[in-house]
């Protein structure tokens, strides 16, 4: 026999799963996976940010995909987040201990990490 | 951690285009890429888009694609799920569209009008797996019925909600409810489920049960509480090999988690479903005929009264409803009666599930708000008849129901104004025909179904609807008269009032609805000798026109039956008593020097 509270907890448990069916969210997170960003390793910040937003809880407002090359290769691993409403906001040359402050200061937060923003790079 | 959801329709349209190959590709492909922990393969139900069968549809993105073969996979896995560059040449793109576009499912024409309720699981769920049910909140209304409403409270629910029948019918399914619920705890009862589909071209109910089947069993659940019945039945035609394949599945994981079986969320409750398969009477679709082959005997109709919910199954009261309509009830408990009630007409609520076929660009299954037009489902959702051909009729209700004429496309389909059309809902078959059908041989066509089918009990059914073909046969072959168009609706009119079931009541109905429509159709064949749209063989002859014929033999060559002669670059001659109208000679001449008179 199962209870109410136990289907709750199915329901729960299985709904982050499914969720990601229902489409693009309010924020997109786009990883550049062209071969540029590849070679730099964009797959382990793709995967890394695919945790993290898992573990914050964050599948059903935010949304991790990949796109092709954005053209600034040299910057490489790019990740681009955006917000409705919002200017987009280009990260460049990320490392696994970069995306994990961009996720809990701009994904949980709402502060961009400017330090790791394009903006700040050509400085 | 997984990042990517590829779901692939295993509906039996794009299983039988090879959607099982392509699963297995991905799967091989997925794991030869090392991305078996990031991309998730998921076998769902029906989309509805079958004419572009196998459907594939890439989240968190929505990429769209279509026709997608075995040989595709390894470019879509390199291109789009490694690099993040969908392949354009598959994906799904609007006509008018001049680029193929990365569309999104929902922002296509065939989707946009569109508003999924018994269909909302098909194609997002894999209908396989119960916990997928359970995370679109299912077995959350049958929580909700037994343990916050009493079975009163979930029948007024019901008959609030407006739900009518959506078999054909269209009976009101509070109504039959109540009429079964009286003496609860007292009598054996049975909740009966129709999933015995015939009407030529719908399909909807066998797509609600591969796609989504956790949806009517829980509504049977919710059914048999309601009413006071703790045993199901589901009716299914044994052709239909996925779908029973599922619901045994679903059947077997809810007893596994306790959503079927004896006391259900510890309330005291028990209900159980199990299944019987149908040998593919038509017949067995008319709900007496049904509960007599589901008792072990021949399917044959009986009488009514009693009605089933007075005297059903095994002779106890028995709620029977169609798999449409249950696969309703659930999101009704949930969403309630508001919700349900804000969408359709005044006297038909909710959405309405139709099998698009026949002479149409998408064919497939759309469900749309009841009050649609007609003419957004073929031209917006259905994209219009190929080839730029002109709409002459859509035939719904199937062999029961009648045909739609160019003039009232712009009527709000319900039940009501179906009715007042001459046509009827149906099950929701929806057949598209254009100008190159003759409606003399629609109907002989639908006809010669129903004379096939009839179970042959009554003599009005059994006899006259054989009376009845042979008419349109003689009409076809050129010997009819004037007299025999008259004949033929006295006798349907006979057939209508004198027959025992639905069958035969509504057999009738495509002749009656085309000569009222057609009527200077019928007059052609049966005056001038002539079918209009050029289709029944007896009623035209191949022509060659002299002065476009170059002579160059390639018909002669072609034709069967050494019809045509002729030299070589002099005009050919067809002979009319030995031609068979088999068309070769048209569809091989290069100067169009051949037409059909």
């Amino acid at each position: 026999m199962i209870s109410l509270e136990q289907l709750a907890a199915i329901r729960d448990k299985m709904k982050d799963k499914v969720v990601i069916r229902e489409g693009a969210a309010e924020t997109r997170v786009v990883v550049g996976m062209a071969t540029c960003g590849i070679a730099a390793g964009a797959r382990p910040i793709l995967n890394a940010f695919v945790d993290g937003v898992a573990k914050e809880g964050l599948n059903d407002k935010v949304t991790v995909s990949q796109t092709g090359c954005i053209g600034i290769c040299q910057y490489e691993p790019v990740v681009e987040v955006f917000e409705s409403g919002k200017e987009k906001v280009t990260y460049v040359k990320l490392t696994a201990e970069k995306v994990e402050k961009i996720i809990k200061e701009h994904l949980v937060g709402g502060n961009v990490v400017t330090e790791y923003t394009i903006g700040a790079i050509n400085k | 951690m997984v990042r990517s959801h590829v779901l692939v329709c295993g509906g039996t349209g794009c299983t039988s285009s090879g959607s099982a190959k392509v699963i297995d590709a991905l799967n091989a492909e997925i794991a030869a890429k090392g991305l078996a922990d990031e991309i998730k393969v998921v076998k769902t139900g029906c989309f509805g888009l079958c004419a572009l069968g196998p459907i594939m549809i890439v989240y968190p993105e929505g990429t769209f694609y279509h026709s997608v073969k075995a040989e595709d996979i390894a470019e879509i896995v390199e291109e789009h799920f490694l690099k993040g560059r969908p392949v354009a040449r598959l994906v799904y793109h609007e006509k008018e569209a001049e680029v193929a576009v990365a569309t999104s499912l929902s922002d296509t024409a065939f989707y946009k009008k569109q508003k999924r309720v018994a269909l909302r699981n098909c194609g997002v769920i894999n209908p396989e797996n119960i916990e997928e049910y359970i995370a679109v909140d299912g077995y959350q209304a049958l929580g909700k019925v037994l343990t916050e409403m009493t079975p009163d409270d979930v029948i007024q629910t019901v008959l609030d909600s407006g739900l009518r029948g959506r078999g054909g019918g269209g009976f009101p399914t509070g109504l039959k409810w109540k009429f079964a619920s009286g003496n609860r705890g007292n009598v054996k009862k049975y909740v009966a489920c129709n999933a015995d589909e015939g009407d030529p071209g719908a399909f909807m109910d066998r797509s609600i049960l591969e796609g989504d089947p956790h949806a009517v069993i829980e509504a049977m659940a919710i059914a048999g509480y309601a009413i006071g019945a703790d045993e199901g039945y589901v009716y299914v035609r044994a052709e239909y090999p996925i779908a029973i394949h599922r619901l045994e599945i679903a059947i077997k994981q809810a007893h596994e988690y306790g959503l079927l079986g004896e006391n259900i969320f510890g309330t005291g409750f028990n209900f159980d479903v199990k299944i019987r398969f149908g040998a593919g009477a038509f017949v067995c679709g008319e709900e007496t005929a049904l509960m007599t082959s589901i008792e072990g005997n021949r399917g044959e109709p009986r009488p009514r009264p009693p009605f089933p919910a007075v005297k059903g199954l095994f002779g106890q009261p028995t709620v029977l409803n169609n798999v449409e309509t249950y696969a309703n009830i659930p999101q009704i408990i949930l969403k309630g009666v508001e919700w349900f009630t804000s969408m359709g007409t005044e006297k038909s609520k909710g959405t309405k599930v139709f099998a698009l076929g026949g002479n149409i660009t998408n064919t497939g299954l759309v469900e749309v708000p009841m009050g649609t037009t007609l003419r957004e489902v073929v031209e917006e959702i259905g994209g219009g008849i190929p080839g730029g051909k002109k709409f002459k009729a859509a035939q719904t209700g199937g062999p029961s129901g009648g045909c739609i004429t160019a003039e009232n496309l712009d009527t709000p389909i319900d039940y009501d104004n179906l009715i007042a059309l001459g046509s009827m809902m149906g099950s929701g078959g929806l057949i598209v025909m254009d100008e190159d059908n003759c409606m003399v041989d629609i109907a002989r066509f639908f006809l010669d179904f129903t004379v096939d089918e009839s179970c042959g009990k009554c003599t009005p059914c059994r006899v006259g609807t054989k009376r009845m073909l042979e008419i349109l046969d003689k009409i076809i072959a050129g010997n009819g008269t004037l007299e025999d168009l008259d004949k033929l609706e006295e006798l349907a009119n006979y057939i209508k009032s004198a027959s025992l079931c639905g069958l035969g009541q509504t057999a009738p109905n495509p002749v009656i609805s085309t000569l009222r429509n057609f009527r200077d159709e019928y007059v052609a064949h049966v005056v001038d000798k002539k079918c209009p749209a050029g289709v029944c063989k007896n009623l035209l002859q191949y022509v060659i026109d002299a002065d476009k014929c170059k002579g160059c033999t390639l018909c002669a060559r072609k034709c069967p039956v050494n019809a045509i002669s002729g030299t070589v670059k002099q005009p050919h001659v067809i002979d009319s008593s030995k031609c068979v109208k088999c068309g070769v000679c048209m569809s091989t001449c290069k100067f169009g020097a051949i037409s059909k008179q």
